[in-house]
């Protein structure tokens, strides 16, 4: 440990950049190198997908977009043709039938969770539901193959269809594979992240808010429903969002249980097939405009998720701002 | 740094380096071959131990992008390559034919044991969405006797790209002038209807557990996993059941496959044929510039075009290739440079 | 109690039950998810699996063997590699950043994160499986590395923001410069959370399967090399998963509750390194 010497150095102030002389300057540039190389990678990323996303994007332009069509074989009647409508449609639907279980169900636990269970256990609860978060995805592919995919083909598709089944999107055979399994297991995967998110922007409305409903005569529901949530709201919405994004990406349990029909179908009951997994699936054999369509199937995704991603970050954000820390 | 970790980081080193000096060759490609290919590659290693050829079951598509990449050594395919696909390549690769396999339609029907009859009209209306129900007259009509369920057909087809799919629409494109047009014969293509898994594992896999189900397998992958197929009527109107014999009997009654051995032989004319069968490739590239890998391949050729090695076939259902065939591939191993 | 109160207080047990409920559904879950992992995989675990090579259909045996040491490898590449970028350049971050470049970095960082693994596959697969001629272990560790770089300078970050203003000022007074302060001083105090972070990130890539099918499918034999292909956990609970036999059900099962205990136990023990209950980045 260096001892003080008779000069002490004057105490510097937070260095300006180019200003840090000797070892100082040695650690910013090399620390610096790495966080450019954090930079450079993601540039490179999004230059490759661009760059190997051209075939397609010069045939078709933006039709890609809103074309329903994916062909890879050429036949008489119908030439090579590529469209990211039903993945678009797929990746979609999917994330929305998640999102409508694991939003209610995992605010409602994180009310809970922050409200009324006493702090030991409120902790302890969140630590393990956290612990959801780090299941590898593959596995929750695994059990469902096994678990989910037989009840719903066997169980709970033919009681919706029972009673449900008149309309458009409760109609059709039930095999299990399909929309809804997909969405049902994606929701588990959402689940922990509004959970975990919500019960924070929940504990981190102030004391004050709480205190004030209950002294004005308001029940514990009342007071949370009226006084806390309006400010948790955001926290609650970047949540959702969070969720969104996994939803987004989420390749390999979706892929084992959405049936990978590259269509846009009306039934949930039916096969269908998400941004993600088709590049899973068809990647190792595509080439050229094949490959092309991929790689801009790629690029929608990356975009989608982005997009989500930055209104999570945004939300959340701002409720960090509103919010002044835990009670 | 403990003693222990000293001590880990030098087993991992001796276990790298042991295993450095071996030759490693990549090959991917079909999972059409897969269960003779694994124990082939795995007994040459026992016989040959300095080589090891890794193998990647991807499915063909992959297999032929690999050899156009230049990301594998070999390649595996049970489609040949086009002349196009040639063409994309930088080092002309060299079709060898392996074994021949058959291909069946493998259901899941609970009350139907075995024996489904299929026509080829009943197969083509299953995949086009036409025949939707497992009673419906035109599989009822040649299985009389059988309790066919009023249920919906569940049918699974190959989500990657496949040698076997190509080899399936290939002989319904033969059968059915409505599939020759809309849908055609490729390693992928636009089925109508029903689930995709990876792999011919993945199909087999799903139809095991899904009652209902029908799809479409190379054979061992039904034998192995005890999984019902259906015997089928060929193009001589004879009932066939699949077996090594049956696809045996399909190349002896097609014609020579070309100088670079490329041919389709589904569908084929003789009276105890299977129609759903095929030749299977290994794509070796003309010009192998490492030294010690060219030799292994040419190695592994040579072994494996041995008849002793293609009776081994015969255990896992497939069937060892012609010996007229056979001649003419050890000629083309000299072409290997 | 007039009416409209107790249609409160009615409201009020319903909606708290209702919560409750959702809760225990949540946690159910996870016990389901776990138990039924557990069953099956406890029922299918075996010796021969931990120490067998996969066979190939119609032959009986095979394990997981080089699966287990294949993902150790890639994993051991990727943090390797994503260790030590991702620590500096959370220590860029944290200490030297001015306002522009910081917000640009952090945000990249947040970006790359929040990237699907399947695409990482994608650029793994052209940058260096086309440039390699191969498949590889070092093209699967790198893939994997690019997703721990950010969650690495992420967490690395915050935990060192979380030192004390104290203690970086005291170091700078006693004549230290500014990285010997960092160094000695502020870095060694946030060494619980940036390990925490570490471990928790990589426990986290040990567990993803997209970018190893495009980098790394898999692998037959033993083969310890860098430049050749391995076998690893998640390609082989995919590739068994779906398959038809009952032995490589088995084996998915085994491989899966392999995996998910060392993902648990690292997640378990990271967390109670940083007892204090800090939100942990996501």
């Amino acid at each position: 440990m260096a001892t003080p010497t008779a000069a002490l150095p004057e105490v510097r102030k937070r260095p300006v950049a180019g200003h840090l002389s000797g070892g100082d300057g040695v650690a910013r540039a090399l620390t610096l190198f790495f966080a450019l190389l954090i930079l450079v990678v993601t540039v490179l990323l999004v230059v490759q997908l661009w760059n190997n996303s051209e075939l397609t994007r010069a045939k078709f332009g933006l039709g890609f977009l809103t074309s329903a069509v994916w062909n890879q074989n050429s036949t008489p009647s119908r030439p090579e043709e590529y469209g990211a409508l039903p993945f678009i449609y797929g990746t979609c639907v999917t994330a929305f039938l998640a999102l409508l279980i694991s939003v209610p169900l995992g605010v409602g636990a994180a009310i809970y969770l922050a409200e009324l269970a006493p702090p030991k256990i409120s902790n302890g609860l969140t630590f393990m539901i956290e612990l959801l978060a780090a299941v590898p995805s593959v596995i929750f592919g695994l059990i469902a193959i096994f678990s989910v995919v037989p009840i719903m083909r066997t169980t709970v598709e033919p009681f919706i269809k029972k009673g449900l089944g008149f309309l458009p999107i409760f109609s059709g055979p039930t095999y299990g594979f399909g929309y809804l399994t997909a969405g049902l297991v994606l929701s588990i995967m959402t689940l922990p992240y509004i959970i975990s998110v919500s019960r924070e922007a929940i504990l981190s409305v102030p004391r004050e808010q709480r205190e004030a409903a209950l002294a004005l005569g308001a029940t514990q529901w009342e007071s949370t429903w009226d006084a806390v949530l309006p400010f948790a709201k955001l926290g609650i919405i970047g949540s959702v969002f969070l969720a969104l994004a996994r939803a987004l990406g989420e390749t390999m349990a979706v892929t084992m249980v959405i049936g990978n029909d590259p269509k846009i179908n009306t039934s949930l009951f039916s096969q269908g097939y998400t941004l993600a997994s088709v590049i899973a699936n068809e990647f190792p054999e595509a080439v050229k405009l094949h490959s092309a369509a991929l790689v801009e199937l790629a690029l929608v995704l990356f975009a989608l998720t982005m997009a989500v991603n930055a209104m999570a970050q945004l939300m959340i954000v701002l409720t960090t701002q509103k919010g002044s820390g835990k009670g | 740094m403990t003693k222990n970790t000293v001590l880990g980081l030098a087993a991992f080193a001796a276990m790298f380096a042991a295993t450095a000096s071996a030759q490693s060759i990549n090959a991917a490609g079909a999972t059409f071959p897969e269960p003779i290919y694994k124990k082939w590659f795995g007994e040459f290693k026992a016989a040959h131990s300095s080589v090891a050829i890794n193998y990647n079951a991807i499915g063909s598509g992959g297999g032929i992008k690999g050899i156009t990449e230049g990301t594998v050594d070999f390649a595996a395919s049970d489609m040949p390559m086009t002349d196009e696909q040639i063409g994309a390549v930088k080092i002309k690769p060299l079709h060898f034919p392996t074994v021949l396999g058959g291909i069946v339609l493998t259901y899941n029907v609970p009350g139907v044991e075995s024996g489904l009859k299929l026509t080829p009209e009943a197969v083509a209306g299953i995949f086009l969405g036409e025949v939707k129900k497992w009673n419906d007259p035109k599989i009822a009509a040649e299985n009389k006797g059988v309790k066919l369920p009023n249920e919906d057909i569940f049918t699974v087809h190959r989500s990657d790209g496949s040698g076997t799919t190509f080899v399936f629409t290939d002989y319904l494109s033969k059968v059915s002038p409505t599939w020759k047009k809309n849908i055609g014969a490729n390693s992928s293509v636009s089925w109508p209807a029903g689930v995709g898994q990876a792999k011919n594992d993945g199909v087999a896999g799903t139809i095991r557990q899904t009652p209902n189900s029908i799809g479409y397998v190379e054979l061992q992958y039904a034998v192995n996993n005890k999984l019902a197929y259906a015997d089928m009527r060929n193009a001589a109107g004879k009932w066939v059941k699949a077996s090594f014999d049956s696809v045996t009997a399909a190349a002896a009654s097609s014609k020579d496959l070309g100088p670079d051995f490329r041919g389709s032989i589904t569908n084929a004319s003789g009276p105890a044929a299977w129609p759903i069968s095929t030749y299977t490739w290994l794509l070796i590239p003309t010009q192998i510039p490492d030294g010690a890998k060219k030799k292994a391949v040419v190695d592994f050729l040579t072994w494996m075009l041995k008849p002793e090695t293609q009776k081994e076939a015969l255990s896992l259902n497939y069937a060892p290739l012609p010996k007229n065939i056979v001649a003419l591939e050890i000629k083309q191993i000299a072409s290997i440079k | 109690m007039t009416s409209r109160n107790s249609r409160r207080n009615a409201l009020n047990n319903v909606m708290m039950s209702a919560t409750a409920v959702c809760a225990v559904v949540a946690v159910s879950t996870l016990f389901m998810v776990l138990g039924y992992l557990v069953y099956n995989g406890g029922k299918s675990l075996n010796l021969q699996f931990f120490t067998n090579l996969p066979v190939g259909q119609g032959e009986e045996g095979g394990g997981i063997a080089n699966a287990i040491t294949g993902s150790a490898e890639i994993v051991s590449l990727a943090s390797i590699f994503g260790l030590p970028i991702g620590f500096l350049a959370g220590v860029y971050l944290s200490e030297f950043s001015g306002k522009t470049l910081g917000f640009l970095i952090r945000y990249t960082a947040d970006l790359l994160n929040g990237v699907p693994s399947i695409v990482i596959g994608i650029f793994a697969w052209t940058v260096l499986v086309v440039s390699m001629h191969g498949y590889s272990a070092i093209a699967a560790g790198f893939a994997l590395s690019l997703m721990l770089i950010p969650i690495t300078a992420r967490s690395t970050e915050q935990f060192l923001q979380e030192v004390p203003r104290t203690m970086r000022e005291g170091a700078l007074a006693l004549g230290a410069s500014k990285w010997r302060a960092i160094a000695t001083v502020i870095v060694p105090a946030g060494r619980k959370g940036i390990m925490t972070g570490m471990i928790l990130g990589v426990a986290r890539i040990s567990g993803e399967t997209a970018p190893l099918i495009f980098t790394s499918p898999g692998q037959q034999f033993w083969n310890a090399s860098l430049l050749q292909p391995q076998s690893s956990l998640p390609v082989v609970i995919y590739t068994y998963a779906t398959a038809p036999s009952d032995n490589a059900h088995q084996q998915a099962w085994a491989a899966g509750l392999v995996l998910l205990g060392l993902v648990l136990v690292a997640n378990i023990s990271a967390r109670l390194i940083v007892s204090r209950g800090m939100s942990i980045p996501k």
